[in-house]
């Protein structure tokens, strides 16, 4: 087992180095010098060139490169040119809301969805079945911002049952910090639970064909024991995969859905900076997302061991 | 003796014809191909019929004509200055301009952005799938680097892309391709690994045939059906994220009617008009659910093996 973590953290470091190297490139080989950004229209050639040495942009591609995943090794994103902070500080400063809006849509999604999945799988081709695969395929389809519209006008609006927009800190208190998180997470959720009902729907269809369960219901176990503990536990491994996967697709929905709700986190942190044509913040935004990204596939790669004991690496 | 047919030819003939007819006969008869394929079809004709359908220049706009509700009667002011009647089917926005117009040219774009990035992400998947599967000292490399591509979600490499770029149709384009290579270059990848141990790819490398003609010739055409099925769902999604990248006020410029702009000029004054973001959302809604559909049903028929998967 310890071989495993070590062989799988050794594989997940070229990822994230590829990442590093990709996000460094993407920024610094496109047109538009940072330099004359940062110094504005009223300076002169001079304080340009100047602001250049300042920030290395004088050296190699090679040195530059060395220089900043040195920096980036230690922690240091660099210093934002429009909010006139480190990167590192402005992340840790925006990334409660997000956090906050994740994690509740994760586990509101993961609640809905696995049970619908398995209920589908159990009577497939039923109402209930039907019904959740058009779901899933409306799911897909809605963008994100429209079904935050329309959810903004049923709810908020038109029976004012919630708030419209905005973000209230934990530390104000616990019921308005949920209560302006209940519409985003249900916005956010939808296209997550499609996602995962149908896998779950797959793959507990798939184990449900399987000899053992024949065997479980022959020895008359009760059917809620031989669907949960039989047929789901041995459908875990797709599905808990699928909700890694389905990371990136939160992290789109993130900066989409904080922007519909007014939500100060790390999705409108990212809109505000490209808007803004910050390129440390963007670059660290990116980068972190897609190390928090791959962390969490690897976590869901351990997790295997946990889920399925006949998984020996 | 002209009127006897060498028996062989008309028996492949007839298994031609039965492959075919029985294709189109599977097509016809799954409803998911034929729902979505009317519903594109329909937008595809209102995208091309969009300056007959009873449409203004989607760009002109009359101070007089501003946040009128759907249905509304008003004015608007064309590009001589002269000032004509005009209804509003779906209201007007802040500057007076026709909603209705807006999301009828809007359609253009939208078809034409999911189009073209299938298009782009297939053909560059494709190549660089080809490559990784058949040259092999290429595919280690190849690979690793799709992996960190994957590695960093789409919408952020498209938006950040589109910001450093300065929108244009052809720069939104690449930039919304380019996150959806590397699931093209994994399958046709995988593809080829199997395909590549076909007897008939055997045959064909023993007879010396030349490598590009194997891999274009051989085995690109039996990657055919999960190609166009995979292509059918990044056009999907291709028009959400080109929507959502309007929305976000950092897609294409705010004077090309699309339907993620008219959205994103719409939400500033949501509270009071909403059908500024509704009808726009609900043909953007409509359109990918289309093609969505088309893809599952054409997953169904034309690549059962796929359909097992989800």
């Amino acid at each position: 087992m310890f071989n495993f973590l070590a062989r799988r953290l050794a594989a997940t470091l070229p990822v994230l180095l590829i990442v590093a190297v990709l996000v460094f490139l993407m920024l610094r080989l496109t047109p538009g010098d940072p330099a004359v950004i940062i110094a504005g229209d009223a300076a002169n050639p001079e304080q340009v060139a100047q602001i250049r040495a300042g920030l290395g942009l004088d050296r190699s591609i090679v040195v530059q490169f060395g220089i900043w995943l040195g920096n980036l090794l230690t922690g240091n994103l660099g210093e934002s040119y429009f909010f006139k902070m480190s990167v590192t500080e402005l992340i840790a400063h925006r990334i409660e809301p997000t956090l906050a809006l994740s994690l509740c849509t994760i586990v509101l999604s993961v609640l809905v969805s696995v049970p619908l999945g398995v209920l589908a799988a159990w009577r497939q081709g039923g109402w209930l079945d039907r019904a959740l695969m058009g779901f899933s395929v409306l799911g897909f389809s809605i963008p994100v911002f429209v079904l935050g519209y329309i959810l903004i006008y049923i709810v908020s609006l038109k029976l004012g049952w919630l708030p419209v927009q905005g973000y209230v800190r934990m530390a104000d208190g616990l019921w308005p910090f949920l209560r302006h998180l209940i519409l985003p997470s249900i916005t956010l959720s939808v296209i997550y639970i499609a996602l995962i009902a149908r896998v779950t729907r797959a793959a507990v269809t798939e184990t449900l064909a399987e000899d053992y369960i024949r065997t479980a219901r022959a020895k008359g176990l009760p059917e809620a024991r031989v669907v949960i503990h039989h047929a789901l536990a041995n459908a875990a491994v797709p599905i808990v995969t699928v909700i890694g996967i389905g990371i990136a697709l939160l992290i789109g929905g993130v900066v989409v859905t904080e922007t519909v709700y007014a939500i100060p986190g790390l999705g409108r942190l990212t809109v505000d900076a490209v808007l803004a044509r910050d390129f440390p913040t963007v670059q660290g935004v990116i980068l972190f997302f897609s190390f928090v990204y791959v962390l969490i596939n690897l976590l869901v790669d351990l997790s295997y061991l946990f889920f399925d004991p006949r998984i020996r690496y | 003796m002209p009127h006897m047919q060498p028996p062989e030819i008309s028996a492949e003939a007839a298994v031609a014809a039965h492959i075919k007819g029985g294709l189109w006969r599977k097509l016809r008869g799954n409803w998911a191909v034929m729902i979505g394929g009317t519903v594109l079809a329909l937008l595809a004709l209102i995208a091309v019929a969009a300056p007959w359908l009873g449409t203004v220049d989607p760009t002109l706009f009359d101070p007089a004509s501003r946040d009128l509700l759907p249905g509304a009667s008003g004015e608007i002011t064309d590009l001589d200055g002269e000032t004509i009647a005009h209804k509003f089917l779906m209201g007007s926005d802040g500057f007076g301009r026709d909603i209705y117009s807006r999301v009828i040219y809007g359609t253009r774009v939208s078809l034409i952005v999911g189009a073209a990035v299938a298009l782009v992400a297939l053909v560059f998947g494709v190549s660089c799938g080809l490559a990784a599967g058949y040259i092999r000292w290429l595919d280690g490399i190849m690979m690793r680097i799709m992996d960190g591509v994957m590695a960093i979600p789409g919408i952020l490499i498209a938006i950040a892309l589109v910001a450093l770029w300065r929108a244009s149709l052809a720069t939104v384009i690449i930039a919304i391709a380019i996150p959806e290579i590397p699931r093209v270059t994994r399958l046709v990848r995988s593809l080829v690994l199997s395909i590549r141990e076909e007897p008939y790819v055997e045959a064909a490398v023993s007879l010396g045939t030349r490598t590009l003609k194997i891999m274009f010739g051989h085995i690109l055409p039996n990657t055919m059906a999960p190609l166009i099925v995979q292509g059918t769902y990044i056009c999907a999604s291709a028009i959400l994220v080109e929507a959502i990248l309007s929305f976000l006020g950092v897609g294409l410029p705010t004077d090309i009617p699309t339907w993620g702009n008219i959205m994103a000029e719409g939400r500033v004054q949501f509270n009071d008009f909403p059908h500024n973001v509704f009808f726009p959302g609900v043909f953007l809604a409509l359109t990918v659910l289309a093609i969505n559909m088309l893809g599952d049903g054409l997953r169904d028929t034309l690549d059962p093996r796929m359909s097992k998967r989800i």
